[in-house]
C-alpha cells in the first residue's frame, strides 16, 4: 500500500524554482533512500512535506495515508504520522526535552483519539527509548538540544523518532556531522522502527549512511527531479562514480 | 500636574471627608501625616507624562473615572484564591476592596515577638509601635500616589519581625477587588519591618473579580535592617478593568538581603514602581519582575535602585511578552553614590513582541558617580523564532500551545529570579495557566 505518493510536484523558495516536477511513491515496509548532490532539492523537498513555511507549492500533488498532504498544517502532518527528522535539530532554551517529548506525544495521543500517557507511563517509556540510543537521564531533562554534540542532536531526533512512533520518518541528511560511533548508534536507532506499516525516505548525500540503513530503493535528485530509480546498488554506484552522469560537477 | 480634573477632586473631597473618622484620628502625628499627604497630592495631583518618571504611562484613562468609597464587607467567598503553599496557607491575611476582612483571614501561628495584623488594628490597638516607621520611606514630597496613599492612610498590613526571628512559611497577603455598584478606589499599606539578622517572606496576591472596575492604589514600605533577610514577592491579577498603582519603597541596612519579584499579569493599566536604597555595606538586592500584556493592557515596571554604600550587589532581571495592542514600559534607573565603591549591579530588560502593534518602551538609565564599580545593563526586544515554532509543530504541537512553550519559557527565566523556592514554583504554575488561555 502506498504511504506517500508525490506527483509532479513542483516548489519555489524566494521565487527560485526548486522542485521542477517530482513523481514519487513510498509504500509502507520499504526504505527508500533519496540521493543527490548539493543544491538539487534535497532539503526543500522533506520542508516541503514536513509543511514549512517559505516553501511554495506551485504545482502537483502530495497525498499521505489518502490524505492531502499540502493542505494540512505542520501539526496535523505530525499528528497523522508523518515524521521529519532534521539536518539541523532546533535548539530550544527554557524548555526541557521531557517537556517537549511530553506535550508533543500527548499533542499526538489526542489527534489519534488517545488520552494522554500520566507522568510515570510517559518517564517509564522515554527512559526505555532513551536507553536503546545510549541517552543519559541528563540529556533528556536538559532544554531541547542546548549544548548537545552534534551526534547527540541525531540521537535526539531518534529518540523523538521513537517516542512519536511515525508511519513515515523522512531522514534529512542525518549522517552530516556524525563521526562513525554516532552514526552507528542513529542508524540501530532507525533501524529498530523498520516494520512492515512503516516507510522511510532516507535523503543523503553520501552513500555512507546507507551501509547501516539499507535502503529497498534507491532514487536519485538533481536538478529538482528525480533522475533514476534502481534498487540498493545504484547506490554503490553512485559511490563511485559520482553525480557526473547527472550533469552535476561537484568537483568544481 | 492635574488638579483641576474630576478624579483629583473627587479623591481630595473623599479623603477630608474621611480624615476625622480613620482609626488614630485622634493622634497628632498621624493627624499630621495625613493632612500633609493630603495637601500635598491638591497640589501635585495625578501624575502627568510631562513628568520623566510618567513619560510612557498615562493616567488618562483613570481620569474619566469617578472613584467613590468601597461598599463594607462584600460578600465573598475566597475558597478558590490559590496559595503558594500546595496545602493551603499557613499565614494569610485578606483583604477586601480595600478593607481588612478578620473573618476571612487566618495569621497563624508565629513565632513569639512576631507581629501581624492589619495596619487599622495596630493604629487603634498599639500606634506607638508604627509612629516612627510609617512614612519613613515612603516620602511624598515628590511622589502624587504616595501622598494619595498618605492621604488616605487607614488600612493595610503590619508585619514587624523581631531581632533574630525567623518566620519559616510566607505570609500571605491576599488583595481583592469585587464589582460594586460605582467603581471605587482604595488606598492599603503595607508596613514590612524585619529587624537585625530576621527573615521571612511575605506574597501579596493582588485579584479582582471579572468586570470590576476600581484603582487599587498600593503602598508597601520595607525596612530591612543589619543582616535581615526579606523576601517579598507579588502577583498581580487584578480585574481586566482595574487600575493598579503600586510603589515599593525599600530601606536596607548593611548586610541585608532583600530580594523582590513582581509576576505582572493583570489589569487594564498597572504599573509597580520600586524604590530601593541600599544604605550599608555587604546588601544584596533584587528587583526582578516577568509580564505578560495583551489586548489592550498597559503594564509599567519603574525601578528605582540607590547604591549608596560601597560593596553591595543589585541584580535586575525584567521580561515580558507583549500582544495584541498592548503597551510596556521598563524604567530601570540605577544610582552609584561616589561613597559607593566596589558596587555590583546587573540589569537585563528583555521584550517579546508578539504582535506588529505590540509596544515596549525600555528605558535603562544608570548614573555612576563612583568609579571602582561594575555595573552592566542590556536592553533587548525581538520575535518568537520561527525555526523553534516550526520545529515544535512538526512534532506535532499545535500552534498556539508551541507559542505558548517558548513564552512561558522565555518568561520563566525571570521567575527563575525568585529565590524561595515554593514561590517560584507557584509563580511558574500561575503564569502558564495564563500563558494557556486560563485567567
Amino acid at each position: 500500500m502506498s504511504l506517500l505518493e508525490i506527483k509532479n510536484l513542483h516548489a519555489t523558495v524566494d521565487g527560485k524554482e526548486i522542485l521542477k516536477g517530482i513523481d514519487l511513491t513510498v509504500e509502507a515496509g520499504k526504505v527508500h533512500a533519496i540521493m543527490g548532490p548539493n543544491g538539487s532539492g534535497k532539503s526543500t523537498l522533506s520542508y516541503v512535506l514536513a509543511g514549512r513555511e517559505g516553501y511554495e507549492v506551485t504545482e502537483g500533488t502530495a497525498t499521505f495515508a489518502g490524505q492531502d498532504l499540502l493542505a494540512m498544517e505542520p501539526e496535523e502532518r505530525a499528528a497523522a504520522g508523518l515524521f521529519l527528522a532534521f539536518q539541523y535539530p532546533v535548539e530550544i532554551p527554557g524548555v526541557s526535552n521531557t517537556t517537549f517529548l511530553k506535550e508533543a506525544l500527548n499533542a499526538v495521543r489526542k489527534t489519534r483519539g488517545e488520552g494522554p500517557l500520566d507522568a510515570m507511563q510517559f518517564l517509564k517509556l522515554i527512559r526505555a527509548r532513551a536507553k536503546d540510543l545510549n541517552m543519559t537521564e541528563d540529556m533528556i531533562k536538559r532544554a531541547v538540544n542546548v549544548g548537545f554534540s552534534g551526534g547527540e542532536k541525531k540521537r535526539n531526533e531518534a529518540l523523538q523518532m521513537a517516542v512519536l512512533q511515525p508511519r513515515l520518518a523522512i531522514l534529512d541528511e542525518t549522517d552530516s556531522g556524525l563521526d562513525i560511533d554516532a552514526l552507528r548508534i542513529v542508524a540501530e536507532g532507525v533501524n529498530k522502527l523498520r516494520s512492515p506499516d512503516r516507510g522511510m525516505l532516507v535523503i543523503t548525500h553520501y552513500q555512507r549512511l546507507l551501509d547501516y540503513i539499507v535502503p529497498d530503493v534507491v532514487h536519485v535528485l538533481a536538478h529538482g527531479r528525480i533522475q533514476k530509480t534502481g534498487g540498493k546498488e545504484l547506490a554503490q554506484e553512485l559511490e563511485a562514480k559520482g553525480y557526473a552522469e547527472f550533469g552535476v560537477n561537484e568537483a568544481a | 500636574m492635574t488638579t483641576d480634573n474630576t478624579t483629583v477632586q473627587a479623591l481630595i473631597a473623599q479623603a477630608s471627608g474621611l480624615a476625622p473618622t480613620l482609626p488614630g484620628a485622634g493622634l497628632p502625628w498621624l493627624k499630621d501625616l495625613r493632612a500633609a499627604g493630603l495637601d500635598r497630592f491638591a497640589k501635585l495631583g495625578l501624575p502627568t507624562q510631562r513628568q520623566e518618571a510618567w513619560k510612557f504611562t498615562s493616567l488618562r484613562p483613570l481620569e474619566k473615572v469617578s472613584f467613590g468609597p468601597a461598599a463594607e464587607s462584600a460578600p465573598v467567598s475566597i475558597d478558590r484564591i490559590p496559595s503558594v503553599l500546595p496545602g493551603g496557607p499557613a499565614h494569610r491575611m485578606v483583604f477586601v476592596d480595600g478593607r481588612f476582612r478578620a473573618d476571612l483571614s487566618q495569621p497563624g501561628a508565629l513565632p513569639a515577638g512576631v507581629v501581624l495584623e492589619s495596619l487599622g488594628e495596630a493604629l487603634a490597638r498599639d500606634p506607638d509601635r508604627v509612629a516612627g516607621l510609617l512614612g519613613r520611606t515612603a516620602t511624598f514630597d515628590s511622589h502624587p500616589l504616595l501622598a494619595l496613599n498618605t492621604a488616605f492612610l487607614a488600612d493595610g498590613l503590619l508585619l514587624y519581625v523581631p531581632r533574630g526571628v525567623t518566620v519559616a512559611d510566607p505570609i500571605e497577603a491576599v488583595f481583592l477587588g469585587t464589582p460594586g455598584s460605582a467603581p471605587a478606589a482604595w488606598h492599603p499599606r503595607l508596613l514590612l519591618v524585619a529587624e537585625e539578622n530576621a527573615e521571612a517572606t511575605v506574597v501579596e496576591h493582588h485579584l479582582g473579580l471579572p468586570g470590576a472596575t476600581y484603582l487599587s492604589n498600593v503602598a508597601s514600605e520595607v525596612v530591612a535592617g543589619p543582616g535581615a533577610r526579606l523576601h517579598h514577592y507579588k502577583i498581580q491579577m487584578e480585574s481586566l478593568d482595574a487600575f493598579h498603582l503600586a510603589t515599593a519603597t525599600a530601606h536596607l541596612g548593611r548586610d541585608a538581603t532583600y530580594d523582590t519579584f513582581v509576576l505582572n499579569l493583570g489589569a487594564r493599566l498597572a504599573r509597580h514602581e520600586a524604590r530601593s536604597v541600599l544604605d550599608g555595606t555587604g546588601i544584596t538586592c533584587r528587583v526582578s519582575a516577568a509580564y505578560a500584556a495583551a489586548g489592550n493592557q498597559h503594564t509599567d515596571f519603574t525601578t528605582l535602585i540607590d547604591h549608596a554604600k560601597p560593596h553591595c550587589t543589585s541584580r535586575e532581571v525584567v521580561k515580558g511578552v507583549i500582544d495584541g495592542q498592548a503597551r510596556a514600559v521598563f524604567q530601570g534607573k540605577i544610582i552609584v553614590r561616589p561613597d559607593a565603591q566596589k558596587t555590583d549591579g546587573y540589569q537585563l530588560n528583555r521584550a517579546l513582541l508578539l504582535s506588529p502593534q505590540a509596544e515596549i518602551n525600555s528605558k535603562p538609565e544608570l548614573e555612576i558617580y563612583a568609579d571602582d564599580v561594575k555595573c552592566s545593563h542590556g536592553a533587548t526586544a525581538g520575535e518568537l523564532d520561527d525555526d523553534q515554532l516550526f520545529y515544535l509543530r512538526a512534532r506535532g504541537i499545535p500552534i498556539d500551545q508551541a507559542r505558548a512553550l517558548l513564552v512561558g519559557a522565555f518568561l520563566d527565566e525571570a521567575v527563575e529570579e525568585v529565590q524561595v523556592e515554593v514561590v517560584r514554583d507557584h509563580f511558574r504554575e500561575r503564569l502558564h495557566r495564563v500563558l494557556e488561555g486560563h485567567r
